[in-house]
């Protein structure tokens, strides 16, 4: 507005500076420079250069297998997770009468699905003689060892954060709502049918969200901490102990804070490139029109 | 996926009988409803299945927990609330549900103020540094907080408010939830701004401006702001478990996790009442107020 100060404006922002300046970027540089070093909370950090990535690349089977299953969890969970909001958000863009009905329904998941009671209601749905292998049972199906097995374990914690579909499936219903209706007309007097207007007319629309949804469901998955932590405690054999559990330990319950840094800088260099790649990719796949998005 | 129904009418005329194709074509979108209903009902049965059977667990005998996958308790009691609600610790739950909301209420206007100034400053004025900084919050979106959470805890340590709800309070009152910044940034930005600017002609100050003109109409987004932030806080596990450490302190989450340890054996319905009392402050809130959520994340996209 003119006739103001131009350093106005930094005044209504300088708690975002304050808070970003203390609380995020001081604490992203120092968390680097505790990865080159010795600290256990008593002494001072002591510099001791490479050593701590060179033990976690070389010598640390625990890292390996961490970081194995955090990978197979992040590309199991994140486009399970997106197929299924995107299919039902498909199946709930018609017009049904009780449309409003099954999209509350289907987000409640969202809403409570990081909470502790609901990881606690997981055990017990999947345990032994559970909610799960009582229903499998009236298939017919033998009841199934989900936490003793380490194939099945990680599974409940991909089946979990499926569960809360709802957040992702509410930004593809919006972004579906918004295609030009005109379009789908003018595809179907052309005789095209209902599969070859999905596939070339509306999805390329909604690449926009389904990339953002990409992202930030990648991102979040890399940290997931309460599944693994309640339901399972990174067990057995740790076949779910992903890596944000293993940093909490060595940072929170072994005090080894450099190591815990030097960790949680791989993690972060992992989720950088994947984002990177992503970004690098979206030129090709990502179709923005002049207008789309309000 | 495109309907029928959604095609213009092909029988302009009103008066004409439903030619054959018409008639092909409504009884297809009457299939296609039909079919779309069953597989919504249905996987939407398979999803709050859960919820029930958990609610109706919490009203059995340990007995009865794990014999049959009904809900309906056959002799229903409300002892495990009883007993679940005086913990093994000297506190009852009540205790816990205070701190959790004594952890919720500061850290939700915090945060509602915090970002209302920021947002304003961003939509509104021209500064020196401007697109950097906006740059950072996106940035900031995608930080990982795995990497900056042990140098904050060494911080939190240094200036003693380790066992305090300071760690959890200050950040977010410092504009520290990029996504709930970049929300009320998004939402502000699609403001026309005649009346803020018919204000300050007026002879207003940018600050009243903020208070009488934008705030008010702001205030679908810091609903929207205030309730997911009362969810999240709710849910949040990681944080307190770093930062709190005295039982007396405990929030909702440290408590039903201190349950699971202490009484896992033999207490199912303890736990799962408990588990229960937990989720229904945020079920109330959500029911109340579903439409700001839902619109709150189809604005600013959202994660959950």
């Amino acid at each position: 507005m003119g006739g103001d100060s131009k350093y106005l404006g930094l005044w209504y922002v300088s708690p975002y500076i304050i808070g970003l300046l203390l609380f995020t970027a001081f604490p992203f540089l120092a968390s680097f420079y505790l990865s080159f070093t010795d600290y256990d909370l008593l002494s001072t950090p002591e510099w001791v250069g490479m050593k701590n990535y060179e033990k976690l690349f070389t010598r640390d089977r625990t890292f390996d297998k961490s970081l194995k299953v955090t990978l197979i969890y992040v590309f199991t969970t994140v486009p399970l997770k997106l197929v299924f909001a995107l299919f039902i958000a498909v199946v709930l863009n018609y017009r049904l009468k009780a449309i409003n009905l099954f999209r509350t329904a289907y987000y409640v998941p969202s809403i409570l699905g990081g909470s502790i009671a609901i990881a606690v209601l997981w055990r017990y749905i999947f345990a032994d003689t559970g909610l799960v292998n009582m229903g499998l049972a009236l298939f017919g199906v033998e009841p199934i060892n989900w936490f003793g097995d380490p194939n099945t374990a990680l599974f409940t914690i991909t089946l979990l954060r499926c569960w809360q579909f709802g957040s992702a499936m509410v930004i593809f219903l919006a972004a579906l709502q918004s295609v030009d209706k005109s379009l789908y007309e003018a595809a179907a007097i052309d005789g095209a049918g209902q599969w070859q207007i999905f596939r070339y007319i509306t999805l390329p629309l909604i690449t926009p969200v389904i990339f953002f949804n990409l992202i930030m469901q990648t991102v979040q998955a890399f940290q997931e901490f309460n599944g693994p932590y309640i339901i399972t405690e990174g067990g057995p054999l740790k076949s779910t102990y992903l890596l944000p559990l293993y940093i909490y330990d060595e940072a929170f319950k072994s005090f080894d804070m450099g190591y815990a840094s030097a960790i949680a800088w791989v993690l972060f260099v992992i989720i950088m490139v994947l984002t990177l790649i992503a970004f690098w990719s979206s030129k090709k796949w990502v179709y923005y029109a002049g207008d789309k998005r309000s | 996926m495109v309907s029928y129904s959604e095609l213009p009418n092909p029988a302009h005329n009103t008066g004409d009988a439903p030619t054959q194709l018409e008639i092909k074509l409504r009884r297809k979108a009457r299939i296609n409803s039909a079919l779309r209903y069953t597989v919504l009902a249905v996987i939407g049965l398979i999803m709050v299945y859960p919820l029930i059977w958990l609610v109706g667990a919490s009203f059995k005998t340990n007995s009865e927990m794990f014999s049959s996958p009904g809900f309906w308790p056959s002799e229903p009691t409300v002892q495990g609330y009883i007993d679940g609600w005086k913990t093994s610790t000297p506190y009852t739950f009540g205790h816990f549900f205070l701190n959790s909301l004594w952890i919720i209420i500061p850290k939700t206007i915090g945060t509602a103020i915090s970002c209302t100034l920021v947002a304003y400053g961003f939509a509104r004025f021209e500064f020196p540094g401007k697109n950097i900084l906006f740059a950072t919050v996106i940035a900031t979106l995608l930080l990982p907080n795995v990497v900056t959470r042990i140098p904050q805890y060494l911080l939190f340590r240094d200036i003693g408010w380790l066992d305090s709800f300071l760690p959890l309070w200050v950040p977010s009152a410092m504009a520290g939830d990029a996504f709930f910044v970049f929300m009320v940034i998004q939402f502000l930005r699609a403001i026309p701004r005649d009346m803020e600017e018919a204000a300050r002609v007026d002879g207003a100050t940018t600050l009243q401006t903020l208070i009488f003109i934008v705030v008010p109409m702001l205030m679908p987004a810091l609903i929207s702001v205030c309730l997911f932030q009362f969810m999240w806080t709710m849910n949040d596990f990681l944080g307190p478990l770093i930062y709190i450490s005295s039982v007396e302190k405990y929030p909702v989450s440290l408590a039903l996790k201190l349950s699971i340890d202490t009484t896992e054996a033999f207490a199912w319905n303890q736990i799962l009442a408990m588990s229960v009392l937990a989720l229904t402050p945020s079920l109330v809130v959500f029911f109340m107020a579903q439409k700001y959520f839902i619109e709150g994340i189809s604005t600013g996209g959202v994660k959950g």
